[in-house]
């Protein structure tokens, strides 16, 4: 990726533009010309990014996929990983993690996430029944490294399951359908209109896919065409309600050089764990994508006093509650994200005071950290600058 | 004990029925809170879009404020659009009504106002301190925003005799006042506060103000060109119907005939159902219709505000009928009347208590003997 150069006009504009949006502030004081911009047009906010729904397409029964166009200042994501979303429910904002399913090469700009509601899903059932084309999505920044290297490696695995297909559609719209298969790099728009040299090896990827039916494959017919287009590409679609589950002892059967590629693996944590364990490749050629949390939460112990300190609010809590849950439940305004111990969306620092990591049940912190408030939980009396 | 002290009118209710009153209260409460949803959500943006379209409209048409008519419709949405901006949206976003959005843009930890007072002092001196105090003589510094007297409890002082003229001139300088006064000037002799952090308070004051005057009395002025003086004069006369306005309504919330006050030994252990008698008998509403209610911020629904004060403020009017059926019930006082007479009200008080003396003959005969008032209070 070459650096765009910066020309004596650019910094010439950048500077006036400084200089009229500040100002701008004196003639919107005590608020910002944001403020007013976001009025007319929210996706031109670059404080609050957010971004608007022009398409909700249905993938499956219970999943879709939302066509966003970003509000100005969104930064292109690597193909692979997840932002942080933000929707409105019932005049409360939630925020969860989606992982983005579109190639970043898109020429129309828009990025898409995939959603498969989960039972009982606040958040994913709402996106998957109620979205609907004009509804405005509270955005973060593209965040995870769950993501293929550049160049990438010419002999790839992708092992998923169910919704964990998401950031590699996106991968492989980037290698396949965006770059001309074994030739581009990737996430790089200019690369590939340029034509980067081609490569040494040709391409060569496999992709295993999980899911109870055929009907039931996100993706599923965009996954077959691109298989058909592309020899390089090699499909296993598992039907589990027919076939079973998956094992690593089948995967053997399928692709036997699995442990000699760089694989790529998303779907639910005991699929996760056993090819985890299986893996005898090199390390860090294993990625793992987890959308949910590892280990069942840690229970039991003391909670204690929790103060906000610029809130100025506090309030008793138990040594369950992950502080994420109290700060919320009083009313302050709570950074979130995965709620997971995934995202660092939620960080926060502690003043004083120590928490109890609720994933391994360890007691940490001290003054000046910056903790996870989602999965820690108070150990005695705590103070938090937020 | 002090014998000068107000006597609740008419509260003979026992103790089983102040804490039944509270339980009451409680329920509406609850429920209104748990039915908090995307049409509130709505109403508070759709408001908050409003005012500062509003707003952009007068301040455009000012730009012609060179046809008088264009100057008197500008300066009025200018004028209107600061009140709502200060009363409907700011005190009440500042209050928390609005924190369990969840969105950063309008929630009370960082809004800021359209007025001289900076967000983080105000939210103290008057979310803190006053709707914790309400009404205590000693504690609650709103009582004549400790510079008038404004209830017989309060002892006369010379000092007073003046108080209908700067009266007139806080109405005027409404804003600058309530900056002042949130520092909290008169808590420094007594050694309740310290110089340095007064100081660091009058520094912020100042640098707020300072961003506010060159808003409205330079830059867009100055942006006008020809239409300098128009502009200027339309936008001070647009703080001005801002200030007097807020002053009007504010100062009918807990200075009218009827408000009454407490002394600390009153509400010594006060229960929920006691504090909550203790905000009606000493808030008063004023009657009006919804534009009545919408432009003094809902503070014409004082007492329900002074119940629930981070209950959405667009439900008030749906829960003072049943606040009103609840003290009936009980026979309790329930405040309410005419902007006019309120006002009335107030301004006979502040010229009537500027002389020494109560400002009418107590009814001691009708007075409980202390310990009924104890137990009710
Ligand atoms: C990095 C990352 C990327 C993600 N990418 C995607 C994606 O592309 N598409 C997608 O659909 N989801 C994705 N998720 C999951 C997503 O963030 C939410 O966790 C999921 O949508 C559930 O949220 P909810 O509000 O509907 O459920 P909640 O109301 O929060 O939870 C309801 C119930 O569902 C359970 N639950 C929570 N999360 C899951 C889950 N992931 N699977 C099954 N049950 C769950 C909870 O334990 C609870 O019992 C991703 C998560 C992470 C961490
Ligand atoms: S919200 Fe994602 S790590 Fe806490």
């Amino acid at each position: 990726m070459t650096a765009p150069s910066t020309t004596t006009s650019d910094i010439a504009s950048r500077w006036v533009r400084r200089r009229l949006a500040s100002a701008a502030r004196w003639l919107t004081t005590p608020v910002r010309p944001d403020d007013y911009l976001r009025l007319v047009n929210p996706l031109w906010s670059v404080e609050e990014l957010c971004g608007r729904v022009e398409a909700v397409r249905p993938e499956t029964a219970d999943a879709v996929t939302l066509v966003i166009r970003p509000g100005r200042g969104w930064v292109p994501h690597r193909p692979g990983q997840w932002v942080r979303i933000g929707v409105d429910i019932d005049g409360v904002r939630h925020w969860r993690t989606y992982s983005l399913s579109s190639t970043p090469r898109r020429p129309d700009g828009r990025i898409t996430i995939t959603v498969k509601a989960v039972p009982d899903g606040l958040v994913s059932g709402h996106l998957v029944r109620r979205a609907e084309p004009g509804m405005i999505i509270g955005l973060g920044r593209p965040e995870g490294e769950f993501v293929l290297p550049e160049p990438p490696p010419t002999r790839v695995l992708f092992l998923t399951a169910g919704s964990g297909i998401t950031p590699v559609m996106a991968m492989l719209d980037s290698l396949f359908a965006y770059g001309a298969a074994g030739s581009a790099g990737l996430g790089d728009a200019d690369g590939a209109r340029k034509g980067t040299a081609p490569r040494a090896k040709p391409l060569d990827v496999v992709l295993v896919h999980s899911a109870p039916t055929a009907e039931d494959v996100i993706f599923g017919r965009r996954l077959r065409e691109l298989a058909a287009e592309f020899s390089n590409l090699r499909l296993y679609e598992r039907h589990t309600r027919t076939d079973g589950r998956l094992k690593p002892t089948d995967l053997a059967d399928l692709c036997p050089d699995w442990t000699e590629r760089a694989a790529w693996v998303c779907g639910p944590a005991q699929m996760l764990d056993e090819i985890t364990a299986h893996w005898s490749g090199p390390v860090d050629q294993l990625h793992v994508e987890r959308f949910r949390p590892a280990r069942p939460a840690a229970v039991g112990g003391t909670g204690g006093l929790v103060r906000f300190t610029r809130s100025r609010r506090e309030v008793d809590a138990d040594g369950d509650t992950p502080l994420l849950t109290v700060g919320e439940e009083t009313g302050v305004l709570m950074p979130s994200g995965c709620r997971m111990g995934i995202c660092y969306g939620c960080l926060a620092r502690l003043s004083s005071g120590r928490v109890r990591d609720l994933r391994t049940g360890r007691i940490h912190g001290e003054e000046g950290d910056l903790i996870q408030t989602c999965v820690s939980a108070a150990a005695g009396p705590v103070e938090i600058e937020l | 004990m002090p014998t000068t002290r107000s006597t609740p009118t008419a509260v003979m209710l026992t103790r089983a029925d102040v804490e039944e009153f509270g339980r009451e209260l409680d329920k509406i409460r609850d429920e209104v809170m748990a039915s908090r949803g995307e049409d509130d959500a709505r109403y508070i943006r759709g408001l908050i879009a409003t005012q500062r379209k509003l707003e952009m409209a007068g301040r455009v048409l000012l730009f012609a404020s060179w046809l008088p008519p264009a100057w008197a419709a500008g300066t009025a949405a200018l004028a209107v659009s600061k009140i709502l901006e200060n009363m409907e949206i700011g005190h009440n976003v500042l209050h928390g009504q609005w924190d369990w959005m969840r969105d950063p843009k309008i929630h009370s930890a960082t809004w800021e106002w359209d007025t001289a007072s900076p967000a983080d002092q105000w939210k103290h001196s008057h979310n803190l301190v006053h709707h914790t105090w309400t009404n205590v003589l000693g504690k609650d510094r709103d009582i004549g925003y400790s510079a008038m007297r404004v209830h017989p409890e309060q002892k006369w002082h010379p000092i007073y005799l003046a108080q209908p003229l700067y009266n007139a001139l806080l109405a005027l300088f409404f804003e600058y006042g309530i900056a002042i006064y949130d520092v909290e000037l008169e808590r420094i002799p007594t050694g309740d506060k310290s110089l340095k952090e007064a100081l660091g308070q009058l520094r912020a004051v100042a640098a707020k103000v300072r961003r506010q005057i060159i808003k409205d009395y330079v830059a867009f002025p100055l942006l006008a060109g020809p239409c300098f003086l128009p502009v200027l004069l339309g936008n001070l006369t647009a703080n001005l119907t801002r200030n007097v306005w807020a002053h009007t309504v504010i100062f009918c919330g807990h200075f009218p005939e009827g408000a009454e006050v407490f002394t600390e030994e009153q509400i010594q252990d006060e229960t929920r159902g006691q504090w909550y008698l203790r905000q009606l008998l000493g808030s008063c509403n004023i009657d009006g219709g919804p534009l009545l209610h919408l432009m003094s911020g809902n503070l014409s629904h004082q007492i329900e505000h002074h119940l629930f004060p981070d209950m959405p403020s667009n439900r008030y009017a749906e829960i003072a009928p049943r606040v009103r059926a609840l003290c009936e019930r009980f026979g309790l006082p329930y405040n309410s009347g005419s902007l006019a007479r309120q006002t009335a009200s107030v301004w006979k008080r502040i010229l009537r208590l500027s002389l020494p003396g109560p400002g009418r003959p107590r009814q001691k005969e009708t007075a409980p003997p202390v310990e009924e008032v104890q137990a009710a209070v």
